[in-house]
């Protein structure tokens, strides 16, 4: 890292960079009389207090945010093989895409005939998602993968309201589900139960069995799970479910190990949820935007969110599904991101499943390479992602602190909840043999370095260990 | 083989070996359900192929003439820096802060986005942001439930961007009507069972409301007042939460935001300190390390689903941190005086053209009402008034479905382009 001038960088804000008076943009000039506000409105209704907002130059808003940027990581900058998250390089031409003009000028409300070509995308982006999963129906509203499996499980219920049956009450998670499952049934008017794990970390398909019934509206999946495992009994789970009169969805946080391999439709998914700024590399932005995109069978197809682009002829519509949810957003979704999945899909075509192979080579090469000196608790062909337990009497947390020193952003720890000590590793397809061969020495390095050898670290980074408990105890969240 | 993938034939072959398997195909002998054809999509495109077809689709819209919609999504002015920052990989390509230490550059922009946010809505906290203005609106129902201890019941006008009210719907809760007249909402009869009662300033009409009779009402019926802002209009309104409002929620689009046919924005949620514990979604929190340098961090992570899972104040999980840099790099370059300025010199613009369509004999639906850069006019045939403002190489104005067309001006629309918008709409 480039040298900065302490004094001037850490934790300086905004706001006390500037000085009364100073600008940063110049508008138009007023062209036309002037109408004040205070002649509109009365002065209850008129802001009275000046907001305590920066008063700065251009110039030290360029530097500030770029010096920012230079104490943040980004794929662009670090190995960053955080276990279901997928995060891949995102190729720029999708940036030069979301650019366009004629994208980036055009206002959702126009009327359909002056959006055509907006239209054709989203239409033909549901289109590619039904040929990758397999499923007739395609959403792009919802907002990011929480909000797609909000609308996946407000669809189940929907359905089961349509037909009569008023005694489904409860959506099943497994232990390993994502945190998001388990809040979506709850969000959508449903008990979450827990379902455990067989030793291979897959759904107990036993205890399935058992807790299946008329009760049981959907079991939400993650396939391949959060510890990289296929869920080998797929069909059987499937069946259990389809035979009780219940939904199998299924997250797809971690479709980047399906592409091209396996189709959500041959293992009996009725609905999921794609993570667009996952699989199809539209960035993750620090925390989004992204895009939670579902896709379903014609059953459920009635009850998408509205709406859906459709096309008559040559012509390309917004039309709301017969008995839709209803809207999950102000607009259609976001555009932007749809826009460079869209591309994305363009630039590979059928060679997504290249995509896949070479995600899930390079985490089973990872964990070929550490399964001597780490736990791995699966030790089997993992899919995108593995998970493994350091040494023992080492914990996960002195580790990923330690890597950060070495340069690499560290997996996602202490996930899934059922392994102690996890560390879910996920490498993805844009990571070069050199790039994990470098990543696998610094973990052999720190499985052999004592955990109070690691406990100054990091050291290099931006900043030492944080105060976490004080930042919740003397809650301080703004200037 | 994919473009983005570095592995010759070698790496390949040394990896398999080292993984112990032959063929990748080995790589899924677990799958049951293999599918073992091609995809059906389209053969892959080079660079440049693709950007050509973008162009190509990006024609058949009608974009980059002077625009009067807004509804909800504003066409402002957005300063080349706020792009150009957005662009910056270490931003663009991170992941949401997990890993603090190496995520101070985010942390602190949404640290500064909060306190704009609180700043602009007179309230204590602000989340990092969450995904658009319904969701916001949406979640502040829910969130007036938790603390009301109610059932999700909010009371609402026609007033409110209808789209709002329908996804606070799709969220599971039941919204009463209030009566809306000449422009505003009657807060006069808000019943005594709802968990929140929502008022739109400016209303999806343009019409400036009365927050702190909306907060008044709720507050003797011991429900929360919910205002739903545009964060433009707050820099000369006075802030909601002077007015009494617990909740304030809003688009944070016309910050720096392109209008992108509808997203990504943000959505922006502030309330009172007492009631930071039922927020949804990411909250920054400053602290220090252990050399004692200040630093920021996710905090009261207590309330969120990765932690509380079922119990969760709601399942989001990522925010919009990267439209929540834009908001925060545009309103740092504008400044209180810059943002101000963008208000006056839309009040000035659309007053000028509601005057230029009046005397032509055009009337305002509600004229006795205040508004700032949006209202609406009536017109017999709104289809056919905007088909000739399209001839002329003008987007009209959003037709409302019953007989007027809402309009919206903003600091981008000059004066030729509202004399020739009057002078159409007048003879059309």
């Amino acid at each position: 890292m480039l040298r900065e001038n302490k004094e001037r960088t850490e934790g300086t804000l905004i706001r006390d960079r500037g000085r009364p008076g100073r600008r940063g943009f110049t508008l138009p000039k007023l062209d036309v009389p002037e109408t004040k506000v205070g002649d509109i409105l009365p002065a209850s209704q008129r802001r009275t207090e000046k907001p305590d907002l920066p008063e700065v130059d251009e110039p030290t808003v360029v530097r500030h945010y770029t010096n920012l940027s230079r104490r943040n990581w980004g794929i662009d900058t670090n190995f960053y093989p955080l276990g279901s998250c997928t995060m891949k390089h995102n190729p720029r031409v999708n940036e030069a895409a979301a650019q366009v003009p004629g994208f980036a000028g055009l206002h959702p409300m126009q009327p359909q005939a002056q959006s055509q070509g907006a239209l054709r995308v989203m239409y033909e982006l549901q289109g590619f998602l039904s040929e990758v999963s397999g499923l007739a129906a395609v959403s792009l509203a919802p907002l990011a993968g929480a909000q797609g499996e909000l609308t996946s499980i407000l669809m189940v219920k929907r359905y089961f309201e349509d037909v009569g049956d008023t005694g489904r009450t409860t959506v099943l998670v497994p232990e390993t589900a994502h945190g998001t499952n388990p809040a979506t049934a709850s969000m959508a008017g449903f008990e979450a139960e827990e379902i455990g794990l067989d030793e291979h970390g897959c759904v107990d398909v036993d205890e399935l069995r058992e807790k299946v019934d008329g009760t049981t509206a959907a079991l939400m999946i993650t396939n391949p799970n959060t510890g990289g495992v296929y869920e080998r009994n797929i069909h059987e789970i499937s069946e259990i479910l389809h035979d009780a009169g219940a939904f199998l969805y299924m997250d797809g946080a971690n479709m980047n190990a399906n592409m091209g391999r396996m189709k959500a439709s041959d293992a009996g998914v009725d609905i999921m949820h794609f993570n667009l700024h996952k699989t199809f590399s539209t960035p993750h932005g620090g925390g989004g935007p992204g895009c939670g995109a579902i896709a379903c069978t014609d059953t459920l197809a009635p009850f998408r969110p509205d709406p859906v682009a459709a096309k008559g002829g040559d012509k390309y519509s917004l039309e709301k599904p017969d008995k839709s949810i209803g809207r999950m957003t102000s607009f259609f979704g976001n555009f932007g991101v749809i826009l460079k999945a869209w591309n994305y899909i363009k630039l590979h075509g059928p060679d997504l499943r290249d995509v896949t192979d070479m995600a899930v080579l390079n985490a089973n090469y990872v964990r070929a390479r550490l399964r001597d000196t780490y736990r791995v608790p699966y030790d089997e062909l993992c899919k995108h992602e593995v998970v493994v337990q350091p040494p023992k009497g080492k914990k996960a947390l002195e580790i990923a602190k330690g890597l950060l020193d070495h340069g690499f952003h560290p997996p996602t720890i202490y996930f899934p909840l059922v392994v102690k000590e996890a560390m879910l590793i996920e490498p993805t397809e844009t990571e070069s043999k050199e790039t994990l061969d470098d990543f696998v020495e610094a973990l052999l390095q720190l499985a052999d370095t004592d955990d109070e050898d690691l406990a100054e670290s990091p050291t290099t980074a931006p900043t030492r260990r944080l105060d976490e408990a004080r930042a919740a105890r003397k809650l301080k969240a703004r200037w | 083989m994919a473009r983005f993938t570095p592995h010759t034939e070698e790496d390949i072959r040394e990896m398999l070996d080292t993984v112990g398997v032959e063929t990748l195909d080995d790589l899924f002998a677990d799958v049951p359900t293999k599918f073992e054809g091609a995809l059906d999509l389209p053969p892959a495109l080079s660079e440049h192929e693709a950007l050509t077809d973008v162009h190509k689709a990006a024609a058949e819209n009608r974009s980059g003439m002077p625009l009067f919609i807004g509804a909800g999504a504003y066409d402002r002015i957005v300063p080349s820096a706020v792009g150009s920052m957005m662009q910056r990989g270490e931003y663009l390509t991170a992941y949401t802060p997990y890993q603090p230490e190496v995520s101070q550059g985010g942390l602190q922009v949404i640290f500064e986005f909060q306190s704009m946010i609180s700043e602009l809505t007179g309230l204590e906290v602000s989340n990092a942001s969450v995904y658009d203005g319904a969701t916001a609106v949406a979640e502040a129902a829910l969130m007036t439930a938790r603390l009301a201890k109610r059932d999700a019941k909010v009371a609402v006008s026609a007033g409110l961007n209808p789209r709002y009210r329908q996804v606070i719907e799709t969220y599971r809760v039941e919204t009463v009507e209030l009566p809306f007249e000449n422009g505003a909402t009657d807060f006069s009869a808000v019943p005594d069972d709802v968990s929140g009662v929502f008022v739109q300033s400016p209303n999806y009409l343009g019409v400036v409301e009365d927050i702190e009779a909306a907060s008044g009402a709720a507050h003797e019926n011991g429900a929360l007042a919910v205002a739903v802002c545009d964060p433009t209009a707050l820099a000369v309104l006075e802030a909601p939460g002077a007015l009494g409002a617990d909740i304030a929620v809003g688009e944070a689009q016309p910050l720096g935001m392109p209008l992108l046919f509808g997203g990504p924005y943000a959505g922006y949620m502030a309330t009172t300190g007492k009631n930071v514990r039922q927020l949804p979604g990411r909250i920054c929190g400053e602290t220090v390390d252990e050399d004692g340098r200040l630093a920021y961090v996710l905090t009261l992570r207590a309330r969120e689903q990765d932690i509380r899972r079922a119990k969760a104040n709601s399942n989001i999980c990522t925010n919009q941190a990267l439209t929540a840099l834009a908001a925060t790099v545009y309103t740092a370059l504008m400044g209180p005086e810059g943002l101000r300025e963008v208000a006056e010199l839309s009040v000035s613009k659309a007053h000028y053209l509601a005057d230029r369509l009046q005397e032509k004999g055009v009337s305002l639906r509600y004229p006795e009402a205040p508004y700032l850069f949006e209202f609406a006019v009536e017109l017999e045939d709104v289809d056919k008034t905007n088909a000739a403002l399209l001839e002329n190489g003008i987007v009209g104005g959003l037709d409302t479905g019953d007989g007027a067309m809402l309009i919206a001006v903003t600091e981008k629309r000059t004066k030729e382009e509202l004399d020739k918008f009057a002078e159409v709409v007048a003879n059309a």
